[in-house]
């Protein structure tokens, strides 16, 4: 277990200690920030503990090693379903969560994107709400997380040189009158700072930055955490459930161990981080008699409203060379269309972000299920092949939803999650009008032929567990404390009101650190 | 209709490892009990020669006999048409359905199933069908268990080994050190963006 890195473990008996469930962008943070404050945190994490060193360069191989593979099932009409029918999300279990695998971009969600309801109006079918946290409350947090992350043309760090695909995109953008286009803000290192070397452009951002430039909590936040000695990483530790006790607080968690012996771990709070289908499956299974539709549930809210961001790809193949693998995968950013403008047709904004995928991936991805001469002649054209991914707001609606499968088990017997997902009619507005436009983004600098490649199963999975002004409208506070449980919090994407069009990362670590600041005074005040 | 969670091979090896290697060198044949066999020759102005341990190369089948396996390997081509593409890359197809076969009688009797019926249309050998014909019996399959077993197969196999890389132009492990100081930015076909779009090359 010394490899593991901890300088202090604790009792399972040990009442006094905070249980973090899950070690990503959420829980990670969560857990080193309490642990700089002297709290005592137990670190529950269901992958295994991989060091970057070991990561592959191998998309397959690599997937095998960090995706989180455990049994789901799907319904609805969106495409995953039918292509991807037990892989709903393309998410981690490995320490550091989904901050291994994700691709860096780190930006602020808008000011008005925080007051969706206010701002969007009624929309039929959406379930919209206002966030209960403003942005002008969260800049000062957004820094201290920009700052801890690394966060490209913040904080005096330059942007990341741009590679072969971010140059056709940016000269595609340019003729297009496009004004906003750049490298990112991206938390990958563009100098040597915090430790960290600056990134050597592999292109497998998605399979685990080796020298560690991209930030993820696996080797800043989670080793700072247990080098304060108030913080025990236990990797391969699955939980099953949380307990509470006659009043509702919650007690302890329990959990199976790596060798699959049922644990119980004594809490004094939990933190609930473990993506937003695993985050609400768990409060769903901790049903109790006092609890009978789920813990922290009274709203009913609990698994609704899941998001997963309207996405699409466009591809196009050109005369030239492209080579769109050397470097970042996340390489440039166009911003324009991010702002709120209902004329195009739909509510909500969208980023076009490049993309790229090695061979095994852009195969599998491309056009899943499809073969014959168009499909070998876009395979043909690979190494001439520039990429870009869509990414915007996708609007709540009840029926989106994680459920309980009862008729399907996991390893431990336990009911998987089923995933939901139907489009709103704003959201295939919205990828229509996206397509459209990375489409002439790539004919605008001679594009041969253009590629509408549908959404890949969701990286970005939020809304499960809302936050609200309201106890009846969501699950917990803005600062993801459970409404129902004063000693329960969400701590990942799940708290997040509505997607916003930005990619999630930088504004869970942000909550994240402020509810590490919250949990302290309300512990401060013997309120938890 | 078979429904695959993942891309069969995938599930089927777990352990995933290294993408599939190059079919057995001739030269190294004989411990393994085989089934069949398929050889083939690469082509001498092949990109994939470096690759290969030799120009012959050779498969050892352990579930599918011969004729099985060519028909797949040819199957599989029409499947996913390129045109320069060596028969040495088909055959990791090939490869990757008859270790499924070996293993799972089921699957074996769908490839049999699936081989058997092409033979069928085909008055007893659908390799001695024309290319043209062949065509459209691929397509009529599609739907049935053997098509969505070989098709599923050949886009992961076809496409994650090295030779696919060389020949598609994809860097694969050769990245793994990064670009940054080996080929980085080099489109020539589009002027560089201004610098406040983009950043520096940090020094070595």
């Amino acid at each position: 277990m010394s490899d593991i890195g901890n300088k202090k473990t604790f009792a399972l008996d040990d009442d006094h200690v905070m249980v973090v469930i899950g070690s990503g962008a959420g829980g990670g943070t969560l857990a080193a920030e309490l642990a700089k404050k002297g709290i005592d945190v137990v670190v529950l994490e269901a992958g295994k503990l991989t060091p970057r060193t070991e990561f592959l360069p191998d998309e397959w191989a690599s997937f095998t090693q960090l995706a989180w593979l455990d049994k789901r099932t799907t319904s609805g009409t969106w495409r995953v379903a039918k292509d991807f029918p037990g892989l709903p999300a393309w998410i981690c279990k490995t320490v550091g969560g989904t901050s291994v695998h994700w691709a860096g971009a780190a930006l602020r969600i808008q000011p008005h994107e925080f007051k969706a309801r206010t701002t969007y109006g009624n929309l039929p079918g959406a379930n919209l709400l206002d966030w209960p946290v403003t942005r002008e409350e969260l800049d000062p947090y957004y820094t201290r997380a920009e700052d801890k992350m690394g966060v490209t043309r913040t904080h005096g760090m330059p942007g990341l040189p741009g590679n072969n695909n971010f140059k056709v995109m940016y000269g595609g953008a340019t003729k297009l009158g496009y004004k906003e286009c750049s490298t990112g803000h991206m938390a990958i290192n563009s100098t040597f700072r915090d430790g960290r070397n600056h990134c050597f452009q592999r292109g497998f951002c998605f399979q685990g930055c080796r020298y560690g430039a991209k930030w993820s909590t696996l080797y800043t936040e989670i080793p700072q955490g247990q080098a304060t000695g108030h913080m025990e990483l236990r990797p391969e530790c699955h939980v099953s459930r949380i307990e509470h006790d006659k009043t509702g607080k919650v007690t302890a968690v329990l959990y199976y161990d790596a060798s699959g012996h049922l644990q119980r771990q004594k809490a004094r709070a939990v933190s609930v981080a473990g993506n937003s289908i695993e985050t609400p499956r768990l409060l769903l299974l901790s049903e109790s008699s006092k609890f009978p539709d789920g813990l922290a549930n009274s709203s009913g809210q609990v698994g609704r409203n899941y998001l997963r961001h309207t996405t699409a790809s466009v591809y196009a193949t050109f005369d030239h060379q492209v080579d769109m693998f050397k470097g970042t995968t996340m390489a440039g950013i166009i911003s324009d269309e991010s702002r709120f403008d209902p004329s195009r047709g739909f509510v909500g904004g969208f980023h076009m972000e490049t993309i790229s995928l090695g061979l095994a991936f852009y195969s599998s991805f491309l056009n899943p299920g499809a073969w014959g001469k168009e499909f070998a002649e876009a395979m043909d054209g690979y190494s001439r092949t520039a990429g870009m991914w869509i990414v915007g707001e996708d609007m709540p609606q009840e029926s989106n939803r994680i459920t309980l499968n009862h008729d399907v088990k996991d390893q431990f017997g336990l009911p998987v999650a089923n995933v939901h997902f139907d489009d709103h009619p704003n959201d295939t507005a919205m990828r229509d009008y996206g397509f459209e436009r990375g489409e002439a983004v790539y004919r605008a600098v001679g594009a041969r032929k253009t590629y509408r490649v549908p959404p890949y199963p969701s990286t970005h999975n939020l809304g499960t567990c809302r936050m609200s002004e309201k106890p009846s409208d969501g699950v917990c506070n803005s600062y993801g404390q459970a409404h129902d449980v004063p000693n329960l919090f969400i701590s990942d994407g799940s708290q997040f009101t509505t997607g916003a069009a930005e990619n999630p990362t930088l504004t869970i670590v942000t909550l994240a650190l402020r509810q590490a600041d919250h949990i302290a005074a309300q512990m401060h005040k013997g309120a938890i | 209709m078979q429904s695959h969670p993942l891309p069969d091979p995938v599930l089927a090896t777990p352990e995933a490892g290294p993408a599939p290697a190059a079919p057995i060198a001739a030269t190294r044949r004989g411990v393994l009990k085989a089934t069949g066999l398929l050889t083939g020759t690469l082509a001498l102005s092949s990109v994939l020669a470096s690759l290969a341990p030799s120009r012959s190369w050779a498969l050892d089948l352990k579930g599918l006999s011969s004729h099985q396996g060519a028909v797949i390997l040819a199957f599989s081509r029409h499947l996913y048409p390129h045109p320069h593409l060596e028969d040495a890359v088909y055959a990791l197809v090939v490869k990757e359905l008859d270790g499924k076969a070996a293993a799972t009688p089921a699957t074996k009797k769908t490839l049999a199933d699936g081989v058997a019926r092409l033979d069928h249309v085909g008055s007893g050998d659908w390799l001695k069908r024309g290319a043209a014909l062949q065509e459209i019996d691929v397509a009529a399959m599609e739907g049935t268990p053997f098509f969505t077993l070989v098709r599923s197969t050949a886009v992961v196999a076809l496409y994650n080994n090295d030779m696919a890389f060389a020949h598609f132009g994809y860097g694969g492990k050769k990245g793994n050190d990064g670009y940054l100081y080996k080929g980085f930015n080099d489109l020539k076909w589009l002027p560089n963006p201004p610098a406040a779009a983009s950043g520096p090359i940090p020094k070595g």
